[in-house]
């Protein structure tokens, strides 16, 4: 079983994020990235089926400023194969896919898992994306992989909690929205072990030929509600001003 | 390029989600601005009859295929695609939902038009529109660069009401694509586990996110529902991590609520969850992080650390 999981780096939304001069982006100069959330819970679903049955697992991303760290991390965690897709200059999901794609597509693979969705995918899922460029199928929001042989079942989540299971066989790609266990945690020594040991394979995306396919012309922190009545002071002052409210709407 | 706004129905277990409704709506809109046609895209098997909840589509194209009796990433894509060669729409909107996003991105790639997902607002014109990303710390606005675009707008972004019109909207018979070679199997749907506290009939939730930072923080949230009279609810990241079950998450891929009292601890306010609480009576927000996006859609808001403040309430009730 050969299981390819494409994973990229993020702004961490816990930091504040500033816009750059020309207003179209983040100002990325001082940006904390961390791995996707979703990423990595398809490098944890994928690390299960390894697990459970022996799987060889090849982690993918293109390269970017700190990505060595993430592709180390994920090798500490188990990932088999470590590989870096240079050479694509925008940032659009279109042009990663394409590149990742070409990259692939004549590796020997059953399952390409990867995140649901990203913070910053503004022109679509890598997932779906992904799999018209490789001319598989694909399903998204999976929320349960079962795999025996070249059989597969997922279960894809619906809103309401309501899930709906789908059968197919291999190869397929895979958006994972959430693994069947929390993503497994891996002490720094650890991947600093990786680092040593592991090394990361340079491939080239070669001639990409798509983009977004759209233009940003502004970017701006939404303003979307009417805005809250902000309840100043200490915890213990707020706390007591929200006794208030509560007393004065009934509540309590 | 036909001057025509294409709607992506969704259904399911025979009911028209409100996404459906939303754009109708905002498509309406649109296409009156810009003197075009909106017509809305059924796919089933015998599902003919919904046709009559589409009345403010000025046509309705009707696809019917035993393949398409369920929901079906592979089938309903590919009929899609069909759809959109043919009539050439200048705008395609799906519901960023779980099937919109099985079947957006590969319109795209298979119709090689422009696709700007996250969408939560459009101008009159259809030209400029904008993206909800970073979690709903930040607004994109964009236009697609060619002629023709596809679009997917999270749920909630528009008034359902403005898209329900009954009457009988012209129905147009289209010939599914083969789908007779599948590889993709519907096989069943799961219904949510039961037994566990029911939060949609829940009058108090106290919700929390990724702020909590650990299941081992989760009782003393557990106590301050419980002084309260209400249950604990709670944002995706808290299901993901398995600390509390699929039943008590609220949003896109959870569940609708509107208590008297929504009260969220450690939550940022993505779309995503927005879209499942916004309509609740009272709405307060505690985060340490004054420039979250819950504080745009709560009525009163607490920049503190929840850790001090959860205490200070529970010592008080």
């Amino acid at each position: 079983m050969n299981i390819i999981v494409p994973i990229k780096q993020v702004p961490d939304l816990v930091e504040e994020l500033e816009i750059n001069s020309s207003g179209t982006d983040l100002d990325r100069e001082w940006l904390k990235m961390k791995l996707s959330e979703f990423d990595d819970h398809a490098l944890e679903e994928a690390l299960l089926i390894k697990d459970d049955q022996g799987a060889n697992i090849t982690a993918i991303a293109l390269a970017s400023d700190d990505i060595d760290k993430a592709l180390f991390a994920a090798a500490a965690k188990g990932v088999d194969k470590l590989i870096k897709v240079t050479g694509v200059t925008g940032s659009s999901t279109h042009e990663a896919a394409k590149a990742i794609a070409s990259a692939i597509q004549d590796m020997d693979y059953d399952i390409v898992m990867t995140g649901v969705q990203a913070v910053d995918d503004r022109d679509g899922q890598l997932a779906v994306l992904l799999a018209h460029y490789l001319k598989v199928p694909h399903v998204s929001v999976v929320t349960g992989v079962e795999v025996s042989g070249s059989n597969i079942v997922v279960h894809k989540e619906y809103s309401g909690g309501m899930v709906a299971e789908f059968e197919g066989s291999t190869p397929i790609v895979l958006g994972i929205q959430a693994a069947k266990e929390t993503p497994r945690y891996v002490p720094v020594a650890k991947v600093r072990r990786a680092m040593r040991s592991s090394t990361i394979e340079e491939v080239s995306a070669g001639e990409i030929g798509v983009d977004a396919g759209s233009t940003v012309s502004k970017m701006y922190k939404p303003q979307s509600g009417e805005g809250a009545e902000m309840i100043e002071g200490s915890a213990e002052d707020q706390a007591s001003k929200i006794m208030e409210i509560l007393t004065q709407k009934g509540i309590k | 390029m036909s001057n025509q706004i294409l709607v992506v129905v969704e259904h399911l277990k025979g009911n028209i989600e409100d996404i459906t409704f939303e754009m109708l709506g905002k498509g309406k809109e649109i296409s009156s601005s810009t003197g075009g046609e909106l017509v809305a895209i059924l796919m089933g098997s015998g599902a003919e009859g919904m046709a009559s909840q589409l009345g403010i589509a000025d046509k309705v194209i009707y696809v019917d295929d035993a393949n398409l009796a369920e929901y079906n990433p592979e089938a309903y894509g590919k009929t899609v695609s069909t759809i959109v060669a043919n009539i050439q729409p200048k705008m395609v909107m799906i519901g960023n939902t779980s099937m919109g996003m099985d079947i957006a991105g590969g319109v795209s790639i298979d119709q090689n038009m422009p696709f700007i997902a996250y969408v939560s607002g459009i101008s009159a014109d259809g030209n400029t529109i904008t993206s909800s990303l970073y979690g709903g710390k930040m607004n994109v606005d964009s236009s697609a660069s060619g002629e023709g675009s596809i679009i997917s707008v999270v749920a909630g972004s528009f008034p359902a009401d403005a898209g329900k019109a009954d009457g009988s909207p012209n129905v147009e018979t289209a010939n599914a694509p083969d789908l007779s070679n599948l590889s993709l199997q519907f096989k069943q749907l799961i219904e949510p586990e039961s037994g566990d506290v029911d939060i949609t009939s829940q009058e108090i939730l106290v919700s929390v996110g990724r702020g909590i930072q650990s299941d081992e923080n989760l009782p003393m949230a557990e106590e301050l529902a419980a002084k309260l009279g209400g249950a604990v609810s709670c944002s995706r990241p808290i299901v993901d991590n398995k600390w509390l079950s699929k039943t008590r998450q609220v949003g896109k891929s959870g569940l609708k609520v509107k208590p008297k009292l929504y009260l969220t601890l450690g939550i940022s306010g993505a779309p995503e969850h927005i879209e499942g609480m916004k309509d609740a009576d009272l709405i307060i927000a505690v985060n340490t992080d004054p420039n979250a996006p819950i504080f745009d859609y709560a009525h009163y808001g607490v920049v503190q650390d929840i850790f001090d403040l959860i205490p200070a309430l529970n010592d008080k009730l």
